[in-house]
């Protein structure tokens, strides 16, 4: 574990600890392909959320597709909910880092509907930001140095981990 | 792939990336899969209360039709307008072409108007080589071609959406029988068709058709593929598991290769005896216009393992994938 992370797990529970106060039971939480998928499921076993989860793939709106580095692996669907339309989301991301992958994700939604609020959680928050984006709830904050990359895991037996590796 | 083939083949870029999409025969079996897997999240962008995504925003793709067609280009329209790019359709009949204007001029005033992309369909085999040459040539590299029907050649995005259709209904390539019945021969659709599914590894390829459309010689039309021919359709059916059928072009009457189309439906036709005789789940294709009663039966072709329909479907996200993937690389060596 870099940096004296704290464990996944210990992250989860924290996030979890500060949304439950602001959750309805028609919150629904979005998990962000791919890392943020994987912290969403346990998310939403820990609040007991009775909504089904959703998930989001942002790669139609990213904004690096001119410099040859977009949709390299194609893009996957969306699965949000029938009725965007006035729901509460909550966006659910492993790394909080430059803010664009949040503007593409609130993009992605748009295209689905108007929801009525979109708040946004997060496991770690790197720094580092190019956009005005801040979390709504956020486990942990670490400054991470531009050459690193810092990436939520998942092995074969599900346990989820932060990997920092250079770039 | 050997660097001197990728330096020849105007497809790829150095780095091996397509640039353009011209034929299918020099592609390997991943790019294929690559564009299907690409494909498939894209049908469901209809499905959504904004049916648009911002893939070509602000680029500009022309339609670069000489040759007539409904479908196929309002279907690439379609598809470019789902990216969100700016689509300009050239009528060439009434354009400068019919004026006399060169291929290549048409092409240079079109760079000169800043084009993104040409979608080309000619009557003239290699028509689309000629201007990815050509604008390599005079520097425009950035602009890509799509290649959607030239001459006898072939038709790539319809052999993809082909593809694309017998992976959903079937799954693995491997494990297949496809009888392709019709004028295999001189069929750009065919062609296509019988290189995807060659690369793809389907074991038996059987073409099915009169000797007259189907001399021997057809049997080696494609390297490589695993391909049989079929004078009797009988043979050419039984335990198929895909039919693809072909248009039956009224050039074929005129050039006396068939006695006639009420001859033909009676020996070639699909009808529900002849397909009874292929797998029991086993699914009709046809790339349109049909002619019905002439190469199908209507029972058949409205019956309920045909599967026409969505192949129309299915072509616009198979295109939405061609274009989106090729504007994503750049034409250079490097960038």
């Amino acid at each position: 574990m870099p940096m004296n992370l704290p464990p996944v797990t210990d992250l989860i529970a924290q996030l979890a600890k500060q949304m439950r106060p602001h959750i309805t039971p028609a919150t629904v939480l979005v998990g962000i392909h791919t890392g943020g998928v994987w912290a969403a499921e346990v998310l939403h076993a820990a609040l007991g959320l009775t909504t089904p989860l959703a998930s989001i793939d942002v790669s139609y709106h990213r904004d690096d597709h001119h410099l040859g580095n977009g949709l390299k692996s194609g893009g996957r669907a969306s699965h949000l909910p029938d009725n965007v339309e006035g729901a509460h989301l909550v966006l659910v991301d492993d790394v909080l880092y430059t803010g664009r992958t949040i503007r593409a994700a609130l993009n992605e939604i748009f295209d689905y509907g108007r929801p009525a609020k979109v708040e946004y959680a997060v496991l770690i928050d790197r720094g580092g930001r190019e956009l005005p984006v801040a979390a709504t709830y956020c486990a942990h904050a670490v400054v991470v140095p531009a050459s690193q990359s810092l990436d939520l895991q998942r092995s074969d037996a599900g346990q989820l981990s932060f990997s920092l590796s250079e770039k | 792939m050997h660097p001197l083939t990728r330096q020849l083949n105007p497809q790829f870029n150095t780095h091996g990336e397509l640039i353009h999409l011209l034929s299918i025969e020099d592609l390997s079996r991943d790019i294929l899969h690559a564009i299907l897997d690409r494909a498939e999240p894209f049908t469901a962008v209809a499905e959504r209360e904004v049916k648009k995504v911002p893939l070509l925003r602000g680029k500009s793709v022309f339609n670069l039709f000489f040759e007539n067609s409904t479908r196929t280009r309002t279907t690439f329209e379609i598809a470019a307008k789902r990216l969100s790019a700016d689509v300009i359709n050239l009528n060439i009949n009434t354009s400068s072409a019919a004026k006399g204007e060169s291929l290549l001029d048409t092409v240079d005033n079109l760079a000169a108007m800043q084009a993104d992309m040409f979608v080309v369909r000619h009557a003239s085999s290699g028509a689309p080589y000629l201007i990815a040459q050509h604008l390599a040539a005079i520097g425009s590299k950035h602009i890509h071609v799509v290649n959607a029907g030239d001459g006898r050649h072939s038709h790539p995005t319809q052999g993809l959406l082909d593809m694309y259709t017998i992976r959903h209904y079937k799954r693995d390539f491997t494990q297949l029988t496809v009888a392709v019945v019709g004028d295999v021969l001189h069929s750009r659709v065919a062609r296509s068709q019988l290189h995807a599914l060659a690369i793809l590894g389907v074991p038996e390829i059987r073409l099915v058709g009169p000797k007259t459309l189907l001399p021997s010689y057809a049997a080696q039309m494609i390297e490589n593929a695993p391909l049989r021919i079929c004078h009797d359709i009988g043979e050419g059916l039984r335990g198929a598991d895909v039919v693809m059928t072909l248009r039956l072009q009224n050039e074929r009457m005129n050039g006396a290769l068939l006695p006639s189309t009420q001859e033909y439906f009676k020996s070639y036709g699909l009808t529900p005896e002849k397909l009874a005789l292929a797998k029991p789940d086993a699914i009709v294709m046809h790339p349109g216009p049909m002619n019905r009663g002439v190469e199908i039966d209507s029972t058949v072709a409205d019956g309920r393992q045909a599967v026409i329909l969505p192949q129309v479907t299915f072509g616009i996200a198979v295109r939405m994938a061609v274009m989106s993937m090729l504007a994503g690389t750049s034409g250079g060596s490097a960038q």
